[in-house]
């Protein structure tokens, strides 16, 4: 058994002639949460398409859970679990029916109860016999996402997971995110909020030029930058200072 | 084993579509009704085939157009599998590959099977009458299944490949315009030359034959052989494409 449940070694992915993925290099720990960052266009979602087995990397290697998902993609589908950064939920179903037929797929074991327990913890037990056509985008975003927590599997892929819920929904998909981690569920997500990698990631990875450039916990990344300076109050830098310091932007000017 | 659950659990789900909006089960009957109505009712006064009734005549040609009517909402709701990113989520989950497409398939043989019985029904209504036994039908019902899942997997190609809703379900047209050419709805033998010969060797001649022949009770001739041969041909190039356009389709990078 090898410690990390995602293992990335030398991935590359191009487009035509525009090099996406130029040898990503990053491990995930069991149990661990891991955000990764980047600038809009930076590769994230195909990195995670690759995880997915939705696309083939041109080279270097990539395994969940131990298999892996060049050589292996049935292992890895069974051991990961997709909310990808477009919902994919059937419209014409219910919430609950698209739930169930999830939970059917991937064999759960009574599935009724284990739909009932997820649509209750991301607030949709309200909403479970409406068709899901009729959503919010943030309550499908939710529904999204607690198709792919049941049947538990040991490793989960969030691409952007929180765009374009409320705060309030927010804090609940970290609070589950957290509970899963908790439980020793592997979690990568993507993210575009610094916030939201500052608050629920244990490291965090910036993806820049195709390429993980800061792999660490906030505090290691904290330390990339010069010392605070000292005024009156000592100020940490944000996660937004230091994303910008190291793929070496300017920090926009705030408008004033 | 796995593979035929996960067919069954997904032809379940894509059946509910069906029930959810049984309009499309209606339309698809709709269109050949009215066909029924206007050829026996406007046209047929004028059209001499030299049998006892001209909707006993007409009847299969309508059946083979309410098959390619109902096939293009496969590929409609192929389409929309794809747009909706739920296709993907099946792809990214431990379910078996075929199923995923097998699923819209024997949902588009099921629907079909519900269309024909409507429209034959409500061609008994205006008269048709069949002294074909309990063999001969189901015959009739083999034949005509074995069509819809050829022209269903015909239907897949658009769905896999269309970039716009219109463009999934337009090639049923051809489809339905096809039995106008062939001896569905008039003998072949009062086309003019080139016409005559393309309507007497396309497949809907050839199948339209045979299913008058059997429901007309009379043993089944050479033309149930041809019309055999003909819908197995099509369903293995059409599943040849449909596996082709599927394999680019997962391996193209979005
Ligand atoms: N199918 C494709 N064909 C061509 N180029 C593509 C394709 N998919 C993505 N790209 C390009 O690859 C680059 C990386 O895209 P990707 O979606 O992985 O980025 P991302 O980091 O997820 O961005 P975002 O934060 O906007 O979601 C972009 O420049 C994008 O335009
Ligand atoms: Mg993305």
């Amino acid at each position: 058994m090898t410690a990390a449940a995602i293992e990335i070694s030398g991935l590359r992915h191009a487009y035509g002639d525009l090099e996406v993925l130029r040898g990503v290099d990053l491990d995930v720990a069991r149990g661990s949460i891991v955000a990764l960052l980047g600038s809009n266009g930076a590769g994230k979602t195909t990195l995670i398409r690759i995880l997915s087995t939705l696309q083939r990397a041109d080279a270097g290697r990539a395994s969940v859970a131990g298999h892996d998902v060049a050589a292996a993609p049935a292992g890895a589908r069974a051991a990961i679990s997709l909310t990808g950064q477009l919902s994919a939920v059937d419209e014409v179903l219910t919430g609950r029916e698209n739930m169930l037929l999830v939970a059917r797929l991937r064999r759960v074991p009574d599935p009724g109860a284990a739909v009932d327990r997820l649509l209750a913890r991301l607030d949709l037990a309200g909403a479970a016999e409406r068709r899901a056509g009729t959503y919010s985008g943030g309550m499908r975003r939710r529904l999204d996402l607690a198709m792919s927590l049941l049947g538990d599997p040991p490793v989960i892929l969030l691409d952007e997971p929180t765009t374009g819920l409320d705060p309030e929904a927010r804090r609940e998909v970290w609070a589950a995110v957290r509970e899963l981690a908790a439980g020793g569920t592997t979690v990568l997500l993507t993210t575009q909020t610094l916030d939201e990698a500052e608050h629920l990631a244990d490291r965090i990875a910036i993806l820049h030029e195709g390429r993980i450039i800061v792999d660490g916990t906030l505090a290691q990344l904290r330390a990339l930058l010069p010392a605070p300076t000292v005024e009156l109050v000592e100020k940490q830098p944000t996660l937004e200072e230091v994303f910008l310091a190291v793929i070496g932007a300017k920090p926009a000017k705030e408008a004033s | 084993m796995t593979a035929l659950a996960d067919t069954r659990i997904l032809t379940g789900r894509s059946l509910r579509h069906i029930t959810r909006s049984p309009d499309t089960i209606i339309t698809t009957a709709l269109m050949p009704i009215a066909f029924l109505l206007l050829f026996v009712y406007v046209l047929g006064g004028a059209i001499e085939v030299g049998a006892d009734s001209y909707i006993t005549y007409l009847l299969p040609g309508i059946l083979v157009i309410t098959i390619a009517s109902s096939v293009s909402y496969t590929a409609f709701r192929l389409f929309m599998d794809l747009q909706g990113g739920i296709f993907e989520r099946f792809h990214s989950m431990p379910v078996a590959r075929p199923a995923i497409l097998w699923a819209h398939v024997l949902t588009s043989l099921l629907a079909t099977y519900v269309s024909l019985a409507v429209v034959v029904l409500a061609a008994l209504a205006m008269g048709f009458r069949s002294g074909a036994g309990i063999g001969a039908w189901l015959a009739v019902a083999g034949i005509l299944g074995l069509l819809t899942l050829a022209l269903t997997w015909l239907a897949v190609i658009p769905g896999l490949t269309a970039t716009s809703v219109d463009g999934a379900s337009a090639f049923a047209y051809p489809l339905i315009l096809l039995p106008f050419v062939s001896s569905a709805f008039v003998p072949t033998d009062t086309m003019p030359g080139p016409v005559r010969w393309f309507a007497e060797h396309q497949p809907v001649t050839a199948i339209v034959d045979s299913v008058r022949g059997l429901l007309a009770g009379e043993t089944a001739g050479s033309e149930l052989w041809v019309a055999l041969a003909w819908v197995a041909a099509i369903l293995a190039v059409a599943y040849a494409l449909a596996m082709k356009a599927y394999r680019a389709r997962i391996a193209r990078t979005r």
